[in-house]
């Protein structure tokens, strides 16, 4: 096991970089399925207290849309992909082609849109891990729920709840080029899996 | 002196506080918020769970407020030593929702329902009466605490206040 305080500069550059490929691929998918140009920020491959986490998609009770996958296998962890309301409003414009009247409420076809949406990012986020790392993982069914961050960002929480108060993440940022809407892609592998990350890319973990 | 000051409780914290000020912990999906409360005193003290019981701990110095089989002890205690009466402490809670409906093999399926269950358990066995709660379902929550009058605020994503 290990506490994700103690993860070496040259590990986070590891995972930075496994992140930055990962969400390549995640931008591209989704500038094919929108038609337009997506940019993707340069991720951060960190570790942060439970409660600065929650405050880097806007804090504990503010309201987001996020689609959650559990990802089974080998190297087992959480995904999310967060969006503010009016940025997954704007998307599903795209999208669908729906311009919805009404801005705070989602129909049952809006929601699977956006669950759909998040399918194919992480689908594809996780298709070139599988490929850099020989790994082999599944996704499950994608979950969908419109509340506090916090209160969503509770489950993927937990693996890292018995080890520590902190997590360590992977989290790049997508937009696109109009600032129509701004997404958040978040990558928590379980504790466990980071071994088996570095075991597979010939990284030792004990210098 | 006597404005109110609002005293934030994040994720596996516990905190206490004196009349008039206010507790709040924010955004609880399958996290417990507890509150015990001492009216005579008006002391009353606050803890964010996350996870039922120390016994699924991998870390050698686990964080007591994250662990309702820890926590709860140590609010009373707590609470006890900034001058609570311990017959006169009684409960709140609110949490323990299901965010999303997972079907899968991983510890965290029904966390929120253990969560809550434990601290049952754990109020029953330190004869601490449960002066009302709002548990389960599958919305976040953000609950308030004022230590004037011990009431416990509870507000959801679509805003609707709850009083206990």
């Amino acid at each position: 096991m290990h506490p994700p305080e103690n993860v070496p500069a040259h590990q986070l550059d590891i995972l930075k970089e496994l992140g930055n490929i990962g969400s390549g691929h995640a931008a591209t998918a989704l500038s094919q399925l929108l038609n337009k140009r997506v940019d993707m920020q340069v991720p951060f491959a960190r570790s942060l207290s439970f409660n600065e986490i929650v405050d880097i998609v806007g804090g504990a009770d503010h309201i987001v849309v996020a689609i959650y996958l559990r990802m089974d296998g080998e190297a087992p962890g959480n995904i999310y992909f967060i969006l503010e309301v009016d940025s997954a409003k704007r998307l599903l414009a795209h999208f669908t082609q729906i311009h919805s009247a009404n801005n705070k409420e989602f129909t049952t076809l809006e929601y699977s849109a956006l669950s759909e949406i998040g399918n194919i990012l992480a689908g594809s986020y996780l298709t070139s891990l599988m490929e850099l790392t020989n790994l082999y993982m599944s996704l499950s069914v994608p979950q969908i729920n419109i509340d506090m961050a916090g209160a969503v960002l509770n489950d993927g929480l937990i693996p890292f709840g018995t080890v520590g108060d902190q997590a360590l993440l992977i989290d790049s940022t997508f937009k696109d080029g109009k600032q129509d809407f701004d997404a958040r892609f978040i990558l928590i592998p379980d504790p466990s899996s980071y071994e088996k990350i570095f075991l597979s890319l010939g990284v030792a973990m004990h210098e | 002196m006597n404005e109110k000051t609002v005293i934030r409780v994040g994720m596996a914290e516990l905190k206490i506080a004196t009349s008039p000020h206010i507790l709040r912990t924010s955004g609880l999906g399958s996290c417990v918020g507890m509150a015990l409360y001492d009216a005579s005193e008006r002391i009353g003290g606050m803890v964010h769970i996350m996870l039922p019981t120390s016994k699924i701990a991998r870390e050698t110095d686990p964080n007591p407020a994250k662990y309702a089989d820890l926590a709860v002890p140590k609010l009373m205690d707590e609470l006890i030593k900034f001058g609570a009466k311990p017959s006169k402490i009684k409960a709140k809670l609110a949490g323990g929702a299901q965010m999303f409906a997972f079907k899968s093999e991983s510890e965290m399926i029904k966390i929120g329902l253990r969560n809550v269950e434990m601290c049952h358990n754990l109020l029953k066995q330190m004869s601490i009466p449960i002066e009302g709660e709002d548990v389960g379902g599958n919305s976040g929550r953000t609950i308030e605490l004022h230590m004037d009058t011990g009431k416990l605020t509870i507000s959801t994503a679509n805003k609707l206040i709850k009083e206990l």
